[in-house]
């Protein structure tokens, strides 16, 4: 995923309507309808938010009869999540380290005094 | 450990407590034997090649693959260096003029050091795609585990 496609992706999981958005998704494909009925917003609001998730391709969506349906995109999902856990990794890992060395160096402060 | 990595802004940070004094922090971040012993990833070996730490003097440090491939980091202090903080430019050996700020601060109360790691990069994108550049390692190694986290973090509204 290209860098800037990434901090698109950040953005839109932003909002806490549209991460509400994709828990739903995770259940099957929805019309706006299907989608909107949980929220206190109105149907053209959830579709603006769908536009959103659509453009930085965490959803797709299709025609059935005259409805349009969503469908969860796991891929950038998937790619936000592992950029995260690398950068957690990294200084956790490295922490989890210093833990032990500042344990060793706590010791050797006790020996000498 | 807590990490914010708000999106649209150029910055990460990061919070950690740590069971003893700062002035111990201060050691294993600024004596080269102790540095090399915990910072990085498991998978790379660490050779500290030069701590200046004064204001204005060079630090160079570099990870070693298992392939013995080497990453170079190098910057400068900025400010003098103290138990209370740590202020210093980072810039990847490769990638000359992308440098980015990171202030260090240590919090001591009743022998616990809170430390807090504030990151700045130049722009978002050096932000999303520098570290993640500087984190690939492990990222094949953890795709067996995303399956789960997505769903998860689907899950969390």
């Amino acid at each position: 995923m290209a860098v800037d496609q990434l901090s698109e992706v950040f953005s839109a999981l932003a909002d806490p309507t549209r991460r509400a958005i994709l828990r739903r998704l995770t259940d099957g494909d929805a019309t706006v309808a299907e989608l909107a009925a949980p929220f206190s917003v109105s149907q053209p609001a959830i579709s603006r938010h769908l536009k959103v998730l659509e453009q930085v391709g965490l959803i797709s969506r299709s025609r059935r009869a005259t409805a349009r349906l969503s469908h969860l995109e796991a891929e950038p999902l998937r790619e936000a999540v592992g950029w995260l856990m690398d950068y957690r990794a990294y200084w956790s890992a490295s922490y989890h380290r210093l833990d032990g060395l500042l344990d060793g160096l706590l010791d050797e402060l006790k020996d000498e005094s | 450990m807590k990490v914010i990595a708000e999106p649209g802004l150029p910055q990460v940070i990061i919070t950690r407590e740590f069971a003893a004094p700062r002035e111990l922090l201060f050691r294993a971040y600024t004596e080269p034997e102790l540095l090399a012993r915990w910072l990085g990833p498991d998978s790379l070996t660490l050779t500290v090649n030069q701590l200046d730490v004064r204001h204005g003097g060079r630090w160079r440090w570099t990870h070693y693959d298992a392939d013995g491939k080497a990453y170079v980091f190098h910057g400068l202090y900025h400010g003098t260096p103290s138990p209370e903080r740590i202020v210093q430019t980072y810039e990847f050996g490769e990638r000359p003029g992308h440098v980015y700020l990171n202030t260090i601060t240590f919090e001591e109360h009743d022998g616990t050091t809170t430390l807090r790691q504030n990151t700045v990069f130049q722009t978002v994108e050096e932000r999303d795609g520098y570290v993640r550049a500087d984190m690939e390692t492990g990222i094949r190694a953890s795709m067996a585990k995303l399956d789960d986290l997505v769903t998860r973090l689907a899950k969390e509204a």
